[in-house]
Parts: C-alpha cells; sequence; structure tokens
C-alpha cells in the first residue's frame, strides 16, 4: 500500500471502506506532514484536535458501516470558507480575532459528508493576487521547484495556501475559490486539479466574499476523478443565496472516464498570445492532438472579446470588492485602530492598518470607477463588454461543447517577481479570467512540464452547468498526458 | 482620464482608508497605471449592447416572510471589538457620533 | 389663485415635493428572517444578515415585495415587471455593511398619484413620482455614556417603501392633506401602520418658492419630520424663510434642513466635511426582480376597498352627505364599523350614533375604534331596540352610556332598568289627564291659541314617565285631550 499522504481520494476511500486504513491513520499522517512541511507556510490555522475528532467519529460510522460520501477524507479549507468556532482570516489583518458563528454552505455539506477538517489554507489577502504573496500571514512556498535554481517560487493565487497543501500532500483535497483563476492558476502552478463550476452551481453563503458576481467556490485535488467527487459533495441548491442555482447535481465522478468520442472541442484563436512560451504553444497542441486520438473533433473558434476580459475584470472586481469590503469598519468584529478622533478616523485608521497594499489598491480603484462623473465610463462601459465576452461564448456553444485553452501564460514564478507593478502580476489570470465574467465551468488540468520542469496546465470551458462534458474532456487529457511528476517538496 | 493627488486623496477619504502623503505619490503612479491599462475598453464598440450585471441569467427569487432568526445577540456581538451593556441591554459602542 | 405668500416685493408661491418613508408591514426584515417588532430589547432581532457579517447575503421578503406591489396598486401607479436592486454605499455608523441596498435606477413602482380634498372642498391631484424599496438603518444612541454612541441594530434591514411626490404640492395644508391621504391609503391598505411617533412614517420635505408663474427655484430639503401638523409648520416655516432670503437680496442655497418644533423654524443640518458620492450600482448578490403579471393582477384583485371608492359607495348605497362619507372611511376600521351597524338598519340613524354617540364615547374613555367598549354588533342591536320601539332615542342614550361602561347587552340593561317604552294607552291616558290637571292655568293658554306650548305639554308627560312614553302616542293622546 502506497503511504497514506500519497493516496487519491478515490483510493482512500476505497481503503476506508474496507477498512484497511483507519480515518485516525490518514488523518493523523497528514497532520504530521502539515506540521513537518509548515516551511511552506500552506495553512493558517491548522485544526489537528478537531480532526481527531472527525476522523473518530468517521471511523465509528465506518465500524458501523455508515460511509458518507467523504467519510475520513482529511482536507484543507481555504479560510475564506467561514467555519464555526474556527477562527477565520481572509489572511486578513483587519479579521484580526474573528471567530465565525456560522458554517459556509460548503463546508457544511463537506462536514455532514462526512469529511475531516485539517485545517485553514492560506491565501492572498480576501482572494486578491495570483502569488499568494498578499497574506497578511506570509507568502505561501509552491512545493515544485525549478531544475537548477533553489529560489522559491510562488505557488499561485488566491488559492495558493489550498493548492501547495494538496500538491504537497498535506491533504488529500481542498476547498478553494475563484473569482478570476483563483482555483485554476494555482492548480496549473502546483500540477494539481482545479475546477470552478458554473457560477451559482456552488452557495457562496458564508464565504467572505470579494467580487460577488465572479466569485465561485470549488476543489483542488490531485487527480480528475478526486476533483469531481469533491464538487459533487460542495454542490446544491442553497435558499440562503439568492444566486444560487436550483438545478440537480449529477454525478460528476461518473462522467470523468466518460470518453470524448463525437465531442467538438473549440480551439480559440485569441489564446494564441504573442511572446507565449514555446511549452505552452506545444503543450496546447499536444492537448489538442489528445483529444483528437480519443475521437473528438477540434475546431478552431473565434472569442474576439477575449482580450478586453482581463481590463473588463479589473473594473468589476474591485468595484464590486470596494463594495463589499466596507463592511470592514472595526465595529462589529475584526481590527479596530482607535486614533482618538471621531468614528470617520476610527474607519480611515482601522481599514488604512487592516488592509494590505494590494487590497486598499482594488478599494481605490473599485470606488473610483463607481464614482459619480465615472461610472458610465469605467463601471457601465465594463458590464457591456461583460455583456459581449458572454455572448462570444453562447456562440461558440452553437459550434462546440467544450473550450481547451492553456491555463496560464506561464509556469510559477519566483517570489518577488512580478511584482514592479500590477498589471504584470494582473496578466496571470488572463486565460482564465473569461470564464468567471460569463460564468462558465473551468477546469485545470496537468498536462506536461515546461522547460524548467515546473507543471503546465491546460483548461477546460464548459457549458453553464455542464461540468460533466468539461470532467470527461479533462479525464480524457489526463489520461492521455499520463503526468506522474512529483513536486520537489512532498511528505 | 489621469487622477490628480486631490483625486487620490479624495476616493481615499470616500473609502475611509487613511493615506499619508507619500502614499498618494505612489498610489497616483499604481493608479494612474491601471486606468491607463483599463481604458483600452474604450476600443470596444458597445453601443445598443445591454449592460450585464451578473453571471447568471435568471430571476430573482423571493423567500417566505417568516421570522427565522433573533434573540442571539450575544452571538452578534461576540466578536465586537468594543461591546457596552447596561440596563437597556447590550451594544456595540463607536466614538460618539455628533448629528 | 392657490396659497400665496405676501412678500414686500410681491407674492410669492410655494413649490413642495413630499419623500415619505414608509415601514413596510411584515413579519421578517427586506432581507432577512430577523423579527421587525417595535419595542424589542436593543440587537436581539438582528441577523448575521443585518449586522454584516463576512459571507452573509441578502434573500428578498416576497410579502415585502407584495406590500410595495399593493401600495403601488393603491396610488394608482405604474408597476415596473422589471427592477433592481442597487447598493447606496456610504459610511456610517448605523450602517452595518457600509452600504444601503435600495432601488436607485429601476424602482418597482413608477408613475401614480394621490387625490387630496382640501378644507374648502376643491379636489387636488398630486403626482406620484415613484416608489422603490429600500433597507431601513439601525439606531444610534447618543445619550448613553459620554464619549460614545451606542449602536442598535434591530431595525437595520427592516423593509422601507420610499414614495416620492412630485413638487405638486402648493401650500401648507396640501401637505398636510398629501400625508393625510397617504397614511390612509397605506393603513386602508395594511402596507404600513403610519404610526408617526414611533418612525413607521416619516417626511422628507423639499420645499421652494418662486414669484407665480416662474420655473423652479432652488430648493432646500427638510429631513425627518414626524408628524403631520409638524409638516404643515415646516413648509410653512421655511417657505417664509426663503422669501425672507429672496427679498432681502440673498440667494437660497441648496441644502438639507431640520425642523424646530419648539421654535417652529428650520435650521441647516451640520454639514459633513466629507463629500457625498453614493456610488450606486447593482447589487451583485441580487438578481433582477422580475415580476409574474399573473401576481400582480392577483394582487390587485385582492385588493381592499380604498377610502375614496368606499366614501363613494357610502354616499351612494347609504345615502350619507359627502361630509359624513368622508369622516367614516377616515379608518378602515372605523368605516368597517359603521357598516357593521348600518348593514340592514337605517343607515343615517347608524352614522349618527357612529359619529356622535361613539365618538364621544371613544374620546371620553380614550380607546379607538378597535378597542371600542361597545361592538359594533352591540350598537346594532341597541337601533334595533330603537327601530321596534322597544326605547325611545332618548332613553337610547341612557342605554348607549351604561354600554359603555359596563359592556352589558342593551336589551338585558333596558329589562333591568325597566326602560322598556310604555304603549300602554291608559298609562298614558292617565299621565295626561295628571299633567293637565296640574297645569290648568297653560291648558288655557293653549287653548287660547298658544300652540307652541304643546310641546311643555308633551315634555311634562314624558318626564311624568320616567322618558319611558312612546312619542307618537303620547302625542296622540294629548291631542286628544286638548282638543
Amino acid at each position: 500500500m502506497s503511504k497514506p499522504t500519497d493516496l487519491t481520494i478515490a483510493e482512500a476511500r476505497d481503503l476506508l471502506s474496507r477498512r484497511a486504513l483507519s480515518a485516525r491513520e490518514l488523518t493523523e499522517a497528514h497532520l504530521s506532514a502539515a506540521e513537518r512541511l509548515s516551511s511552506l507556510n500552506a495553512f493558517i490555522t491548522l485544526t489537528a484536535e478537531r480532526a481527531l475528532r472527525d476522523a473518530a467519529r468517521s471511523d465509528e460510522r465506518l465500524a458501523r458501516g455508515e460511509a458518507r460520501p467523504l467519510e475520513g477524507i482529511p482536507l484543507g479549507i481555504k479560510d475564506l470558507f467561514c467555519t464555526e468556532g474556527i477562527r477565520t482570516t481572509a489572511a486578513s489583518r483587519i479579521l484580526d480575532g474573528f471567530t465565525p458563528p456560522y458554517e459556509s454552505t460548503v463546508t457544511r455539506k463537506l462536514w455532514e459528508a462526512g469529511a475531516v477538517c485539517l485545517g485553514k489554507t492560506n491565501l492572498d489577502e480576501f482572494a486578491m493576487g495570483s502569488s499568494n504573496t498578499t497574506s497578511a500571514f506570509g507568502h505561501v512556498v509552491n512545493p515544485w521547484r525549478r531544475r537548477g535554481d533553489n529560489r522559491d517560487l510562488v505557488p499561485g493565487g488566491s488559492s495558493g495556501g489550498s493548492a501547495a497543501a494538496v500538491a504537497a500532500r498535506l491533504c488529500l483535497g481542498a476547498t478553494a475559490t475563484d473569482t478570476g483563476g483563483s482555483i485554476r492558476q494555482p492548480a496549473a502552478f502546483t500540477g494539481t486539479v482545479g475546477i470552478k463550476p458554473t457560477y451559482g452551481r456552488c452557495s457562496r453563503w458564508g464565504i467572505i466574499a470579494f467580487a460577488s458576481s465572479l466569485d465561485q467556490a470549488g476543489p483542488i485535488a490531485r487527480t480528475v476523478r478526486d476533483a469531481a467527487i469533491l464538487l459533487r459533495a460542495m454542490s446544491g441548491f442553497d435558499p440562503k443565496d439568492s444566486t444560487s442555482a436550483d438545478v440537480p447535481v449529477p454525478d460528476f465522478e461518473a462522467a470523468v472516464g466518460r470518453g470524448v468520442q463525437g465531442l467538438k472541442i473549440g480551439v480559440p484563436k485569441e489564446y494564441r498570445l504573442s511572446g507565449m512560451s514555446a511549452a505552452i504553444i506545444s503543450l496546447w497542441e499536444r492537448g489538442a492532438a489528445w483529444l483528437r486520438e480519443a475521437g473528438a473533433e477540434i475546431r478552431e473558434i473565434s472569442l474576439p472579446h477575449t482580450k478586453y476580459a482581463l481590463p473588463c475584470y479589473y473594473i468589476i472586481a474591485p468595484a464590486e470588492a470596494s463594495s463589499n469590503l466596507a463592511r470592514y469598519d472595526g465595529v462589529r468584529f475584526g481590527l479596530r485602530v482607535d486614533p482618538g478622533g471621531d468614528l470617520d478616523d476610527l474607519y480611515a485608521a482601522t481599514r488604512a492598518a487592516g488592509f494590505g497594499a494590494e487590497v486598499r489598491r482594488r478599494i481605490l480603484i473599485g470606488t473610483y470607477v463607481l464614482s459619480a462623473g465615472y461610472y458610465d465610463a469605467y463601471y457601465l462601459k465594463a458590464q457591456k463588454v461583460r455583456a459581449l465576452i458572454a455572448r462570444d461564448f453562447d456562440r461558440a456553444w452553437a459550434e462546440v461543447d467544450a473550450i481547451l485553452t492553456p491555463a496560464t501564460p506561464t509556469s510559477a514564478f519566483a517570489i518577488g517577481e512580478k511584482q514592479d507593478d500590477p498589471v504584470t502580476m494582473y496578466l496571470n489570470d488572463v486565460f482564465t479570467v473569461t470564464a468567471n465574467l460569463a460564468g462558465l465551468p473551468g477546469i485545470s488540468v496537468p498536462a506536461g512540464l515546461d522547460e524548467g520542469g515546473l507543471p503546465l496546465g491546460l483548461q477546460v470551458i464548459g457549458r453553464p452547468f455542464d461540468e460533466e462534458t468539461v470532467f470527461a474532456v479533462a479525464g480524457a487529457i489526463e489520461r492521455a498526458a499520463g503526468f506522474d511528476a512529483l513536486p520537489a517538496v512532498r511528505a | 482620464m489621469s487622477l490628480d493627488p486631490e483625486t487620490v486623496r479624495r476616493i481615499a477619504d470616500l473609502a475611509r482608508i487613511a493615506v499619508t502623503e507619500d502614499e498618494v505619490a505612489r498610489l497616483q503612479g499604481e493608479l494612474n497605471g491601471i486606468l491607463a491599462w483599463i481604458e483600452q475598453l474604450n476600443e470596444v464598440a458597445t453601443e445598443g449592447v445591454e449592460p450585464q450585471t451578473g453571471a447568471v441569467r435568471m430571476p430573482l427569487r423571493l423567500r417566505d416572510d417568516v421570522v427565522t432568526e433573533g434573540d442571539q445577540h450575544d452571538a452578534i456581538l461576540a466578536n465586537a471589538p468594543d461591546r457596552a451593556d447596561n440596563a437597556l441591554g447590550s451594544f456595540f459602542a463607536v466614538p460618539k457620533v455628533v448629528e | 389663485m392657490g396659497y400665496i405668500i405676501e412678500g414686500r416685493t410681491g407674492p410669492w408661491e410655494i413649490v413642495c415635493g413630499l419623500e415619505v418613508h414608509a415601514q413596510v408591514i411584515s413579519k421578517s426584515k427586506l432581507f432577512s428572517g430577523a423579527a421587525t417588532s417595535f419595542g424589542a430589547a436593543p440587537n436581539t432581532q438582528v441577523s448575521f444578515v443585518d449586522a454584516a457579517f463576512p459571507g452573509m447575503l441578502p434573500v428578498p421578503n416576497r410579502e415585502c415585495i407584495a406590500q410595495a406591489i399593493r401600495t403601488g396598486l393603491g396610488l394608482k401607479a405604474q408597476i415596473n415587471l422589471w427592477s433592481r436592486f442597487d447598493r447606496k454605499n456610504y459610511f456610517y455608523a448605523d450602517l452595518p455593511a457600509g452600504y444601503q441596498i435600495s432601488q436607485y435606477q429601476h424602482p418597482i413602482v413608477g408613475r401614480g398619484e394621490i387625490t387630496v380634498e382640501l378644507a374648502d372642498g376643491t379636489r387636488r391631484n398630486i403626482g406620484i413620482t415613484r416608489l422603490h424599496l429600500e433597507q431601513d438603518a439601525g439606531k444610534s444612541l447618543h445619550d448613553q455614556h459620554p464619549t460614545k454612541s451606542y449602536i442598535d441594530l434591530n431595525r437595520a434591514g427592516v423593509a422601507l417603501m420610499e414614495i416620492v411626490s412630485e413638487p405638486d404640492i402648493r401650500s401648507p395644508e396640501e401637505a398636510g392633506a398629501y400625508l393625510t391621504k397617504l397614511r390612509q391609503i397605506l393603513r386602508y391598505l395594511g402596507t404600513c401602520d403610519g404610526n408617526m411617533e414611533e418612525g413607521s412614517l416619516r417626511a422628507d420635505v423639499n420645499i421652494s418658492v418662486r414669484r407665480p408663474g416662474e420655473g423652479y427655484r432652488t430648493r432646500c430639503e427638510v429631513k425627518n419630520v414626524n408628524s403631520i401638523r409638524f409638516v404643515m409648520q415646516a413648509v410653512e416655516a421655511e417657505a417664509r424663510r426663503q422669501v425672507e432670503v429672496w427679498e432681502s437680496g440673498g440667494e437660497v442655497v441648496q441644502e438639507t434642513r431640520l425642523f424646530d418644533p419648539a421654535r417652529g423654524v428650520t435650521r441647516p443640518m451640520r454639514t459633513k466635511e466629507h463629500a457625498h458620492d453614493y456610488r450606486y450600482f447593482p447589487d451583485p448578490d441580487l438578481l433582477p426582480l422580475e415580476l409574474d403579471p399573473e401576481w400582480v393582477e392577483e394582487l390587485r384583485r385582492t385588493l381592499p376597498e380604498l377610502p375614496d371608492a368606499k366614501a363613494e359607495r357610502f354616499q351612494r348605497d347609504y345615502q350619507l352627505s359627502a361630509y359624513d362619507a368622508r369622516v367614516l372611511v377616515a379608518e378602515r376600521a372605523t368605516a368597517d364599523y359603521f357598516e357593521a351597524v348600518a348593514r340592514g338598519r337605517d343607515a343615517k340613524l347608524a352614522a349618527n350614533w357612529v359619529m356622535g354617540e361613539l365618538f364621544a364615547a371613544l374620546n371620553r374613555t380614550g380607546r379607538t375604534i378597535e378597542t371600542s367598549p361597545v361592538s359594533a354588533d352591540a350598537l346594532g342591536r341597541l337601533l334595533d331596540l330603537i327601530a321596534d320601539e322597544t326605547i325611545s332615542g332618548r332613553i337610547a342614550k341612557q342605554v348607549f352610556e351604561e354600554m359603555v361602561e359596563t359592556g352589558a347587552d342593551p336589551a338585558a340593561i333596558v329589562d333591568a332598568k325597566g326602560l322598556r317604552q310604555v304603549k300602554d294607552t291608559g298609562a298614558i291616558e292617565a299621565a295626561v289627564a295628571q299633567v293637565l290637571a296640574a297645569n290648568a292655568e297653560k291648558v288655557a293658554e293653549y287653548k287660547a291659541g298658544k300652540d307652541k306650548l304643546f310641546g311643555f305639554f308633551v315634555g311634562q308627560v314624558m318626564k311624568a314617565m320616567g322618558g319611558k312614553g312612546n312619542p307618537a302616542l303620547v302625542n296622540e293622546v294629548l291631542k286628544r285631550a286638548l282638543g
């Protein structure tokens, strides 16, 4: 039997149900791995006691033959999900000391499915970032190393802690959220699988909001099947979220092995950026070839407004964030800095001290684009462009069943790189942000290595609420790619 | 459109984020860089396009008029940086607001 | 010509519009499941949504939407089948999220109108610009601590309807009549209790003055006026202030003011140093509100009869005067009471009893029609005793007083006190004979032609009979006896 930390969720599920492995052993193995590799800084909070309690309960159920779908599976939870009685930080000082008196819908579903809570994973502050360097709890280190280069690399962001923890085998899977690429980009940077489902598939209730019209929860795992298992448990209608979709949740796992025979896969020509690395271009071509060999028809398609997705996103997301983050004012929870003046002074001092530089920058941009005289030029314009981007996809769905693109324009970069100006960092999300703007499901699957031996991901985008096709295509890529490279640092 | 220092100070005030004069200068550069990049949207022809506000196209769902929450002031106030209790009950406290 | 302020330099006309905030009657809040009742201990009716905790999301209350639609229908207004919730962003102590969810660009209700009737009997239509739904804020208490304000979020998130009138109001009286009528309609519809003391109904008054025939001049907003009388006083005071400013060569500056009822003047609100820029944008937590036309029709069908229609029907069906009808429909409960009494009876008599004896008794006892000591049913039975001549109208007043005090049944009172009318001719004849014998001189005067003494004899006979004589029979026997 392989080491407990090397198991996939599907394998662990099997061993647990056959009682060849106990939830306690599995949990302890991961807790000790997380402690041993704490230098990765993947977790903000480890909940060892809670995890062992959860595991004990799972072992009882397993003994009674009453296992639930995720019975005894140890998971990391992005510290953006409110967890009742467990400190929740959003990786921000502004939530200093905050312990939610409620449980997010997604995590509640996971616990009800029998999962074990290992702890809360690190992230970019309020999920704003693509490198996990904006966390008030320090940056996360990517367990991968570039060949011949000893520098620490970023794990991507904002779900960098979740991706690093899964890649380094500190947990079997993790929750994450994706507003512009925050699941798929770190998954691509760490050689893991991450899916952002259709907007409305997972409840946003209890997840600390960044940009409400774009935020979606999803899992990061080591295989497409594991991602499917987790997503099924996380999904479902929630009357407490007005944007939650009242649609049935299919058996995503069953779709993974479905194959791509007869599917039409689109390759959008606008995703071929000038200056894109040869490794990425050839991986993309290889991906298309694999799918063709597996029976799919590859078609070039056009998504003409792709180029405008990022600037569009960088109006909409900061605008919504500037309003969503107004509640962090030092009155009802979290940090308060009282300089001894009036209430407005308290607000301004609290928010200046509590928010990091990137969050402050986005709040200011968002405030500006919504302000009187600029609303039409920026926000309204961005909403119209958003409509055009969504229309591009609507037209594509008349021709193809799924779309294949690279997940990121580069592989993981070193900590401190790309920080000279904010826009360089923003370009990380160029391939992922369109799915958020259009509300579509998108998955990143590890499919190869670049020249430096770092993982690269391919992205599959699907029709709204057609995650099954996305999983089917991703499964085919995974089988063809046979990606078995391992990160330098792992349990 | 380009931000001057006065505008940076004004939006920081609107957003209730204290900024030092050094920060104003730095922010002015950064924000102008971002805005200049964003303004490529002006290349897109959007006449007659209906703005899209959200990622889903479905009507708003309504809930029944039922009281489901209440009598939880301790939980509501548990995280408060300054909680005040007196004969009337329990409150959040802030520096005095003059109206 | 309407209401005019005569200034030193000539006549001025008032231009006024009202923005009324009406608290929606619903069990739970607009976007959360916390209760809305008045007077609960601080922060006990607060959900995590109302307190804007991280990750909390709004879900709209169907009943609040229905109440807004009913109100729109009651104001004869256009119902917008597509509307939207926006965020109005600003920082304030009692605004937990840092934004208020409101409807800015696309309100649920569009143009409508209210007909008001003035003291001189003229009618005027005041246009309604719009009605939209929004959240109320919490409450700050400034008198609990020397250096701190205390925040109570019980009201945070309660549904409000903001009802905006056109600048059609031209006098303090019209402002009062508009607000009175609006309050009446809301109460009829059951969409707002109209309680201005508890703050369920608040008015912001926009006022400017101009020379007759001129375009609009700069207006000022007088915020949060909390009684109809104060609204009328505020219009008057603010208009006169503006006239004074213009006439002394000054400029009225657009500003927000407060009305000081003790001194009868308006004064500027302390201006905040911060710029106001609400940065409205569509709330991304909520989707557009699309109404099913069938639902709107169903709400229209089940709308109660409104005061104007009811008053017309009362005039038509009960032959009441316009004045009586208007008095009786002022409150829905009064109108219902009246109808319960009038049904199958002499409606004019019923109206007189309700507006006379009943109103007097309510006034005296400090009760309302809802808590009346005499039920409509009991009053009806009392009127039945008059109609079937068991008692006279005069005795009925005596019985009514007893009913007010004891709540007893009218027939029981009549029996217990022996108030039944005497219709026995023999007894009446005896009383008449006795009275005529005791007043021989007056009988002689009467017979000499002093006809009006007849009333005196009737009074004496009734007195002798303890008021219980059947008036018609007493008349008849007297006439005969006096030959």
